[in-house]
């Protein structure tokens, strides 16, 4: 029977770590936004033909609609913040195992032309208040792109 | 109170499925279903999807598909497990009359995840992973016991892999078909003794979705539904250690069979016209005969050499080709439903049986070597 | 299905559809890491006071239904691991599993699987062991890999933006959320198997480690170890296991959007939805006057603000008025969260079903130091995965 008292002098076992390794298939309209995005630096969006809704990322069935989408608009590397944060604790990237540098700037935005919401990082200004959901931001791209969303640097406030 | 099938779609099984991601897969079943079925997305009450979080690699692997199968806006379940605990599932979402219509879509892409990392997660995290122990490692260690508790021998198991990549020749759908002899099951190379590739079902991607309906909704809907009536389904699950378990046998399986029998009222097996078991090796379909009460315990192989399992023996077993033909994880289950609904609307495609099909088995199991099973009876009449 | 109903049935009844209560339930005693016991000892623990509850034995019991969210503790085809520490053996297991929402999925998958007639008496599990993983890492891996992960920060970073887009919109201030804390941790103080039973103070709130704004520490839920079994009955022996069942009155889910970026942070969509269809269905106009006692999944502060309203127990941007006044404080005209809710224990895949349990124990009058005094009807709520909600109301009288 462990109680509080003993419990101190047990030396609780746990099992170690564990870890899966998976190939995603980002599939037809994805592979086509990340080929645009690496290329030619150009966002798309999927258009619905009931609501017309833009919906960015790219997708093949628009939900409320059941409808499958088939056509592709641009959509602008420039829009406004929906919503941000700053994340000021430390967790790990799921991703690489290692931990996520901290702090970062986690956005919300609305690109022009789209009507769903596209999230990246933020740049985070030295003035934290120059950050406000409505600023407009724009895309930086990174020199070398490979075909995914890291092909994009950060978003940054564009100057007034 | 009753309930049927009234709409089946599941996709060609592949190695690796590059072209579609998992939403584009179940997309693909989900629309197949309604179209099957003669509904629209609005004639759909709930949904229940099935997934697999670790061969999906993703957390809430549901998530993916929620708008690809049409659940906006509608009152939505995952199972995680076999598509046929997905099925016995929807069905109760019927039977307890909150709803009409279920659509029950599972995916699966094998080809993303490492099957022996993903399967090796089944087990004991502290005695048992450390070994390296997965799917195809424990069930040569089925494989082992059973044969030896009964004098199988390799060459009988390997029968199993000669009829059902025959059948497979038939069913477009399936990924591995082709004319074997059990020499070349001998000869094929040994995966994990007495394993051999042929013994051991592959790796693939796929979706299967089916659309339940209560009889209200079938009575009060002018459609020509071609439905399959659901006169039995039952559960059930072994111990977890593989010691403690009588790994010869299936007892889990037995008392699944017992009771969805039971509520089919099929008394005798004379009644069962055809079975889509789940063969994710050849062995496991000699032990699921003997668990179904197809034939005496340890009878498995006799019951195979006697022919009675052929396509056109008097008891079809996977003629789709089953399991060892194409195994997408999760849809399997749901994919041998399908395949039973089929042969009983006599809309198998070239695989159809030649008998008529009036009662059918449709078989799923969940777990390292069939640790639990779902067993359905499914009927042309209600 | 005729001769299935007829097998189907040798308990009583015929081939109807059966109502369906909660008899009894059984939690453990939550906290930030269980390393006294492994997942499975856990699970057990749970399970032997739900049976306790109910005087009952595993031998009566002909199902189970269990989950969890997998990568938490990385453990796959937990439906079949979870037998030993069940009493599973040659019984049905089942695994459901929608995230967050896992505990009310249960929950509302018990109620199903019992009023269809295939189970009489079935155990319901949920359960996480948080502690075996990096939580914010693992819900992480709930989003979409190519396009949620690369900067996706766990319910966290999720959670603040919703904050954030709230506080701008109604000019709002943190301490309106801090308030939402400083009442379940009162609340939880009464709670035995609560994982924080302090209370704390608004200043505390606001002074303790930003997370990510405007969310600080205390903001959050923590990271809990724990498991919660419910015993569900159908109309045949229900009211011969306990005089007083917790009947469901009924249930509702929207788990709408597959991508978190398709949610819009005015209010929380699906809570508006799924509300309008469980209070159609079970005659509940005005949600304030007619139910006793709420049960909510609030993963943090401002949940306590905005689903609120979302549930429509005020207008859009009253939520804090709501709250200041009292109203969802114990001896309020609507207690929320008599247990502490999620801010006193989350161990994620039990939470929903924990606050089903504890719906359900207001309803029995067994809730003790907490028991709100005569509920007749409480509600339940799950919150998961992309902005998702489950509900289930339950009541005293029989449906």
């Amino acid at each position: 029977m462990i109680t509080e008292e003993n419990k101190q002098g047990l030396f609780f076992m746990h099992s170690g770590d564990a870890s899966q390794p998976y190939r995603y298939t980002v599939g037809t309209w994805g592979s086509k936004f990340l080929t645009e995005l690496r290329d030619h630096k150009q966002f798309y969006g999927i258009r619905c033909p009931k609501c017309k809704k833009v919906y960015v990322p790219v997708r093949q069935v628009c939900g409320p609609c059941f409808t499958e989408m088939t056509e592709l608009v641009p959509v602008s590397a420039e829009g406004k913040i929906v919503s941000y944060t700053i994340l000021r604790f430390q967790f790990l990237d799921p991703e690489t195992g290692e931990r996520k540098p901290i702090p970062y700037g986690y956005g919300i935005f609305r690109l022009d032309g789209a009507d769903t919401n596209f999230q990246h990082f933020i740049a985070v200004p030295e003035d934290e208040s120059r950050l406000f959901i409505g600023a407009r931001v724009r895309a930086v791209f990174r020199e070398e792109r490979r075909g995914s969303l890291r092909d994009i640097l950060h978003f940054e406030l564009v100057a007034d | 109170m009753s309930a049927a099938i009234v709409g089946v779609a599941y996709n060609r099984q592949e190695r690796r499925n590059i072209r579609q991601n998992i939403a584009e897969m179940v997309y693909e079943v989900t629309t197949q279903a309604l179209a099957d079925a003669g509904l629209e997305i609005r004639d759909i009450d709930n949904v229940v999807t099935v997934s697999n979080d670790f061969w999906d690699g993703r957390t809430i692997s549901s998530m993916a598909v929620q708008d690809a199968c049409g659940s906006y806006e509608k009152n939505i379940s995952t199972v995680e497990g076999d598509g046929t605990f997905g099925a016995f599932y929807g069905l109760s979402r019927i039977l307890s009359g909150e709803y009409q219509t279920t659509l029950v879509v599972a995916h699966s892409k094998g080809s993303e995840s490492d099957m022996s990392l993903v399967t090796n997660g089944m087990f004991d995290q502290f005695y048992v992973r450390p070994l390296g122990v997965d799917n195809l490692i424990s069930a040569a260690l089925q494989a082992r016991i059973y044969m030896d508790t009964f004098g199988v021998s390799e060459e009988d198991l390997a029968l199993v892999s000669v009829k059902n990549h025959g059948n497979a020749l038939k069913n477009p759908k399936a990924q591995i078909a082709k004319s074997i002899t059990v020499k070349d099951v001998m000869a094929s190379r040994k995966l994990a003794d007495p394993l051999k590739l042929y013994d051991v079902s592959p790796i693939s991607d796929g979706a299967a979705a089916i659309i339940l309906a209560s009889e209200d909704f079938m009575r009060r809907n002018p459609q020509k539904f071609r439905p399959v009536f659901i006169r039995g389904a039952a559960f059930c699950a072994d111990a977890y250690d593989l010691g403690l378990r009588d790994l010869a046998r299936a007892p889990a399986l037995k008392k699944a069979a017992e009771r969805a029998f039971q509520m089919a009222n099929i008394r005798s097996v004379e009644e069962i016209d055809l079975a889509e078991l789940y063969d994710a090796f050849t062995y496991m379909e000699l032990m699921w005969y003997e668990g179904l009460g197809f034939c005496p315990e340890g009878k498995g192989a006799e019951f195979l050499k006697s022919g009675a399992t052929q396509i056109d023996g008097k008891l079809p077993v996977n003629a789709s080709g089953g399991v060892l033909s194409a195994h997408t994880v999760v849809a399997a289950g749901l994919i041998r439903i399908i395949e039973a609904c089929l042969q009983i609307r006599g809309e198998a495609g070239e695989h159809q049986v030649k008998k008529e099909v009036r009662n059918a088995i449709a078989h799923g199991i969940n777990g390292p070597c069939g640790q639990s099973h779902c067993v359905f009876v499914l009927s042309k009449e209600a | 299905m005729r001769a299935v109903a007829l097998c189907l049935c040798p308990f009583e009844g015929g081939m109807m559809a059966r109502r369906v209560a909660i008899v009894g339930s059984g939690q453990t005693y939550h906290s930030g890491g269980r390393t006294d016991v492994n997942a499975q000892e856990m699970i057990t623990e749970a399970v032997v006071r739900a049976l306790e509850s109910a005087e009952l034995t595993i031998d009566d019991i002909d199902g189970i239904v269990i989950g969890n969210m997998d990568h938490f503790e990385g453990i796959n085809y937990v439906d079949t691991w979870s037998v030993p520490a069940t009493g599973g053996t040659l019984k049905p297991v089942i695994k459901l599993t929608t995230g967050g929402t896992t505990g009310t999925t249960l929950a509302i998958g018990g109620y199903h699987l019992v009023a269809s007639g295939f189970f009489s008496k079935l155990l319901v599990i949920g359960w996480e062991k948080n502690s075996e993983s990096d939580t914010t890492a693992a819900i992480t891996t709930a989003f979409d890999p190519i396009w949620d992960r690369l900067v996706f920060a766990g319910a966290i970073g999720g959670l603040a933006v919703e904050a954030q887009a709230y506080l701008a919109r109604y000019n709002h201030k943190k301490e309106d959320a801090a308030r939402v804390v400083v009442r379940d941790r009162k609340h939880g103080a009464n709670n035995p198997y609560a994982h924080m039973q302090k209370e704390v103070t608004i200043k505390q709130v606001l002074s303790s480690p930003p997370l990510a704004d405007p969310l600080h520490f205390l903001d959050m839920c923590p990271r809990t170890d724990g498991a919660c079994a419910v015993i569900f009955a159908d109309e045949y022996s229900a009211e011969k296991i306990c005089d007083r069942p917790a009947w469901i009155l009924g249930t509702s889910v929207r788990h709408n959007a597959a991508f978190s970026t398709d949610v819009n942070f005015d209010g929380l969509k699906t809570m508006e939805s799924a509300a309008r269809e469980l209070f159609h269905k079970t005659g509940i106009t005005d949600p304030l006057e007619q139910l006793d006692v709420i049960e909510m999944y609030l993963p943090y502060s401002y949940a306590g603000l905005i689903w609120i309203e979302s549930l429509g127990l005020c207008k859009k941007g009253d939520g804090p008025r709501l709250v200041w006044d009292g109203v969802t404080d114990m001896g309020g005209k609507l207690p929320i969260n008599p247990s502490g809710g999620p801010i006193c224990a989350n161990p994620i895949g039990a939470t929903g079903l924990i606050r089903v349990a504890e719906a359900a124990l207001q309803i029995q009058n067994r809730a003790e130091k907490r028991q709100v005094p005569d509920a007749k009807i409480a509600l339940a709520t799950g919150f998961g995965g992309c902005f998702w909600t489950d509900l289930v109301l339950l009541g005293a009288k029989k449906p």
